[in-house]
């Protein structure tokens, strides 16, 4: 391939992953088979990688992919000898057969479908994120396995196994009615945010995060959003990824080092993305008439940060109320260990030590421990719990992290050696 | 329109003992409520009735049986329904009035449709 060709593989791969989802929802309802659209939006890709390098990308790729896959779609229905409703496949060669674009609000309408059915309750929940990464992402089953940290024969498993669920039980393909978004958006909004936290505070590997899995989730909080505008909880998780995501280029250093919150560069956060996070929080809370679910509280802690123009000026006071309203509303140890955190800068360490032995030690939970009881001056004890917080699983970056403050502390721990001298 | 086997897995009761007349009587009200859309029904014996059969080797084997259902478990299958519904969601719906979804499970299953 020449450079040139490079740059035509480029633009398909970019116009696919932009409008692949757009093109293949519509299909999918226009054939009713999410296999057979998939297999028709694939080919038609391929088709494009074929021809684009020699004819130039065309003026409108998106109308000339589009075609392309409804042509995929007719040959694939035609291909397809016994299909046991023969009448409605007729008028779904009609529809494919149009040379015309469906307008925006058809597309839109055609993506929460697929969003809603993607992240069906019936699916497990582990499943609903490799689909939305597959269909709404255009992401391939071996760029889904390194996000979920699987196999690439495991998620093509676990693919399949769910177009087949969605045909054989008849996952419907329609957006909830009004009454029911309240039932079934967390469990979209569950998707998004697992996918972001898989990709921004991974559990091994040798990455501190992984830069695919949260842009694909902040990429799907946007589409929820500007698709659902209304609605508190699309918007609070987008506003929490957006002020997350604002702080990131500050939790590594050049080498690839973990700096932690209160020596990091408030410098290299993206204001921008802050403010309109700050903003969409806003406006989910006002949309809430008051009772803040769990991802409007875990923004306005990320706020409240974010607000903060140094670590000094962070009101810990405020942080840990609002930890604590999201441990009563969502208990979980990752709360539970911000609030003994935030506890440590509000009340002292001796109080987060007596809140943290009343969580579950995990490796986390032992860093943590460590960091209190230097702050209390108990080195030793502080270097061992962090030997135990290494033992459990941890990303390269924040092994390496540990594993030099541990040293720190060891250093702290040694009484002044006056041996020599005496001698 | 989809079919769905909805599969009652309970406690191993026997239906027929007085005990058990007042849930019984929930089934059967289950069954008249959603008259239009179950095809099939039955509450079954419980599982000390149960008989696995099976044939050694190949079709025309001995066949062998043993006493007791296939597996032992916990929640034991002690009925079906045969439902018609649009689609899935519908399905749960049904699914969900049974009193096996509060006191035990109910496996709502698609059925294939013949060719």
């Amino acid at each position: 391939m020449g450079p040139g060709e490079y740059a035509a593989h480029d633009t398909v791969a970019e116009t696919v992953r932009v409008e692949g989802a757009r093109i293949l929802a519509t299909l999918i309802r226009t054939v009713g088979d999410v296999q057979l659209a998939e297999d028709a939006v694939q080919e038609a890709t391929l088709a494009a990688l074929g021809a684009w390098p020699v004819t130039g990308v065309p003026p409108q790729p998106r109308a000339w992919l589009t075609v392309t896959a409804r042509r995929k779609a007719i040959d694939a229905l035609r291909r397809e000898r016994v299909r046991p409703d023969k009448e409605r496949d007729g008028l779904r060669m009609i529809e494919l057969a149009r040379p015309d674009l469906p307008p925006d609000d058809v597309v839109n309408d055609d993506l929460l479908r697929l969003i809603f059915t993607c992240c069906h309750p019936a699916l497990s929940p582990p499943t609903r994120v490799a689909l939305a990464l597959r269909t709404l992402c255009g992401l391939s089953p071996s760029q889904i396995a390194g996000v979920l940290l699987t196999t690439e024969a495991a998620t093509t498993k676990r693919l399949t196994r769910a177009r087949q669920k969605i045909a054989a039980a008849h996952i419907p393909y329609r957006v909830p009615a009004e009454g029911e978004l309240a039932d079934r958006l967390p469990a979209v909004c569950a998707v998004i945010h697992s996918l972001y936290t898989a990709g921004h505070a991974p559990v091994d590997g040798h990455a501190a995060y992984d830069v695919d899995a949260c842009t694909e989730a902040i990429r799907l909080a946007e589409l929820l959003h500007g698709l659902l505008p209304d609605q508190p909880m699309p918007a609070a998780v987008l506003a929490l990824l957006l002020l997350t995501e604002a702080r990131r280029p500050a939790r590594l250093d050049e080498r690839g080092a973990v700096v932690t919150l209160d020596r990091q560069d408030r410098g290299r956060w993206d204001t921008a993305a802050i403010g309109r996070g700050i903003a969409l929080l806003n406006d989910s809370l006002r949309g809430s008439q008051g009772q803040a679910d769990a991802y409007q509280l875990q923004a306005a802690i990320a706020a409240e940060h974010a607000r903060a123009a140094g670590y000094d000026d962070t009101d810990w006071t405020e942080i840990v109320r609002l930890y604590d309203l999201l441990m009563s509303k969502a208990p979980s140890h990752a709360a539970g260990l911000g609030r003994v955190v935030a506890a440590a800068e509000a009340a002292g360490p001796a109080t987060a030590l007596a809140m943290l032995a009343e969580l579950p030690p995990n490796p986390r939970w032992h860093a943590v421990r460590a960091e209190l009881l230097a702050r209390e001056g108990r080195y030793t004890e502080a270097a061992d719990a962090l030997a135990e917080s290494l033992e459990g699983p941890a990303t390269q970056p924040e092994r390496q992290h540990r594993e030099r403050r541990r040293q720190s502390f060891l250093q702290l721990a040694e009484p002044p050696d006056d041996g020599d001298r005496i001698g | 329109m989809p079919q769905y086997l909805a599969l009652t897995y309970t406690a191993d009761v026997d239906w027929w003992a007085p005990e058990q007349a007042d849930e019984l009587a929930e089934y059967r009200r289950f069954a008249v409520d959603n008259a239009g859309s179950i095809r099939a029904s039955a509450v079954l014996h419980p599982t000390s009735t149960a008989t696995v059969v099976r044939v050694e080797g190949a079709r025309g084997g001995t066949v062998v049986t043993t006493d007791g259902p296939y597996a032992e478990t916990k929640e034991a299958l002690t009925g079906y329904y045969l439902i018609e519904a649009a689609d899935l969601e519908e399905a749960v719906v049904i699914s969900a009035q049974l009193p096996a979804a509060w006191g035990g499970a109910v496996e709502v299953r698609p059925v294939m449709a013949s060719k």
